[in-house]
């Protein structure tokens, strides 16, 4: 008797998991494949900084047969290597840090009011998102010049601003847009001047959005290399132009190169660790 | 919702366009002040109408420059639109599995693009490199720096490697957003898998593709870092770009005059075409608003 039933029940029963599993499967194959295609060449450099440079050019290892350290000490005892990093840090702070407070006053108004130009004006802020470092690399070079700016920190960080501004001006205003104008009305009834409700109830509110744009401001200013390459020559170069200038000069020494490369993913890969819950909405420009 | 007029919303905006004209505006005005001049070094320039113009627009060299951009950027787009969006769908949708994807695949779009450069240089190489060494081994001849097939194969594989990841957290916030009510709704109707896509995931990600659309064409389109380290623009031309053919001009013949002309072609192409998708993307969001 029992042999039937269970013949009976079991197509039904199976027939609905059966077909989640299968797409779970192809889901995990396409991801796995894709994570994969990501990591191999990081891992490449990852290993290849523990290598001695004999072993990187003479054996083929998939891991280091010798493994040192040698070359990360190359980099950090060496002043000329570690304070590329502590340069980077300086402008990529400087310029989050402008950015940021020029960008919120402008993100509340383009997300709350409309004025004169309005349109315009965001759109005109966005060209220069679009507009080609190449373009603004020999401008630079000579308006940074002229007001003697050349080689600061400073010079780095407000040529980033390029960019950055508006980036964080959008990314805020889309973040912005999705907190209902009633809490501002609530609040200027209830007596709280402007820049009180902005400092006390606004920015709280939109904490989420704020670090979102900081991760932005962050990881444009990091990555960027042309102009922090054009307006620098020794007291603030970064640590991308000196790796491209060790490159050019002896291209050989690979393992020290490799160490390089694998510190400065450290940083990043520390800040997408903060902010992995926004990062999606973040990427959407809070548009989501 | 409409929004109230305003007009001391300008003082907010204001420090915003006193930071943005410092480094923009001031900057193409000196851009546009060398595309019509010409010196014989020193300060001394003198008038030369569109002479400048004229002559590039004639040139084979940015004409060949321009046309392997473009055909860049259509690649790219072509691979990395379709398959950021297949990513998204196969992302886990929570857990500890999804926030380890999402650091994973975050973690190329902040590598500076110079490193990007290098790695893909080391890994490529046939003497040291993984992929260069396994392509040789299996009896492939693949040599990005003097095949020039090769070097673009190189530089676009590079290119999804480091952008594709941008798509599909773009695509993922896009899903994540669409309320479960839509799948029920679907799953009464016993929708096929391709029908879910087709009429409720692809209409309902259309705002932030059309963001990721625009990013990678913007972005790709002025790219410059990544190719320079790999190849240098070369074998031969092969791989300089608009922006690499420009800096060479600009930054290594000290040619002011063209390179300023030719930066004002550039920017005005990249505007034209950006303002076409803005204006996409403000008409979707404001279909959004009404719905």
């Amino acid at each position: 008797m029992s042999t039937p039933v269970s013949t009976h029940e079991a197509p039904p029963r199976k027939s609905p998991p059966r077909k989640t599993p299968k797409r779970l499967r192809l889901s995990a194959i396409v991801m796995t494949v894709y994570l994969l295609f990501l990591l191999v060449p990081i891992y490449w450099l990852t290993i290849m900084s523990f290598k001695s440079n004999s072993e990187i050019l003479n054996a083929f290892t998939l891991f280091p047969a010798d493994f040192t350290f040698e070359n990360y000490e190359t980099i950090l005892t060496d002043p000329s290597w570690y304070m590329g990093y502590v340069n980077s840090f300086t402008y990529v702070a400087l310029n989050t840090v402008i950015s940021l407070g020029v960008a919120l006053p402008a993100a509340y108004a383009f997300s709350r009011y409309r004025f004169y130009g309005d349109n315009h004006l965001f759109f005109w802020l966005l060209t220069n998102r679009m507009a080609p470092p190449a373009v603004f690399a020999l401008p630079f070079f000579q308006l940074y010049s002229s007001v003697s700016l050349f080689d600061t920190h400073i010079a780095v960080a407000l040529a980033h601003c390029l960019f950055n501004v508006p980036l964080a001006v959008w990314i805020l205003e889309g973040f912005m847009r999705g907190i209902p104008r009633e809490i501002d009305e609530t609040a200027f009834i209830d007596g709280y001047s402007f820049t009180r409700f902005f400092t006390r109830i606004f920015i709280p509110m939109i904490a989420p959005g704020i670090g979102v744009t900081a991760f932005f401001c962050f990881m444009f200013s990091w990555v960027e290399l042309l102009l922090s390459r054009t307006l620098t020559s020794v007291d603030a170069k970064p640590i991308t132009a000196i790796m491209t200038r060790t490159v050019s000069a002896s291209g050989l020494d690979w393992g020290v190169l490799a160490a390089a490369g694998v510190l400065t993913i450290i940083p990043g890969a520390i800040v997408i660790y903060f902010v992995r819950s926004y990062i999606a909405k973040g990427f959407a420009l809070g548009r989501v | 919702m409409q929004k109230p007029v305003n007009q001391r919303a300008w003082i907010l905006v204001l420090p915003v366009v006193a930071l943005v004209a410092f480094s923009s505006l001031i900057p193409m005005m000196t851009v546009v002040n060398y595309s019509f001049q010409d010196s014989f070094g020193g300060n001394d320039f003198f008038w030369v109408g569109l002479e400048w113009y004229r002559e590039l627009l004639r040139s084979e060299r940015l004409w060949d420059a321009l046309g392997r951009q473009l055909l860049f950027s259509f690649i790219i787009l072509m691979i990395e639109i379709p398959l950021g969006i297949l990513v998204a769908l196969a992302m886990p949708k929570k857990g500890w599995l999804a926030s380890l994807c999402l650091v994973l695949m975050a973690l190329p779009l902040l590598i500076p693009y110079n490193v990007v450069g290098t790695i893909w240089q080391v890994f490529g190489r046939a003497d040291i490199g993984l992929l260069g060494r396994v392509l040789t081994d299996l009896g492939i001849s693949y040599n990005y720096a003097q095949n020039a097939f090769d070097a673009w194969v190189t530089v676009i594989a590079m290119d999804v490697w480091h952008w594709t990841s941008l798509v599909a957290l773009l695509s993922y916030a896009g899903l994540r957003s669409i309320p479960s009510a839509y799948y029920q709704a679907a799953k009464i109707d016993q929708a096929s898998r391709w029908s879910v896509f087709r009429y409720i995931e692809l209409p309902k990600m259309r705002g932030v593709l059309v963001i990721a659309v625009l990013l990678r064409f913007m972005d790709s389109f002025m790219i410059y870092t990544e190719p320079f380290v790999l190849t240098g623009g070369g074998p031969g031309n092969a791989t300089t770009f608009l922006s690499i053919d420009l800096v060479k001009m600009a930054l290594g013949q000290f040619d002011l005059g063209p390179a300023a002309a030719f930066s004002l072609m550039y920017f005005l192409v990249i505007l034209l075409i950006s303002y076409v998708f803005y204006t996409v993307m403000v008409t979707i969001d404001k279909d959004e608003a009404a719905q």
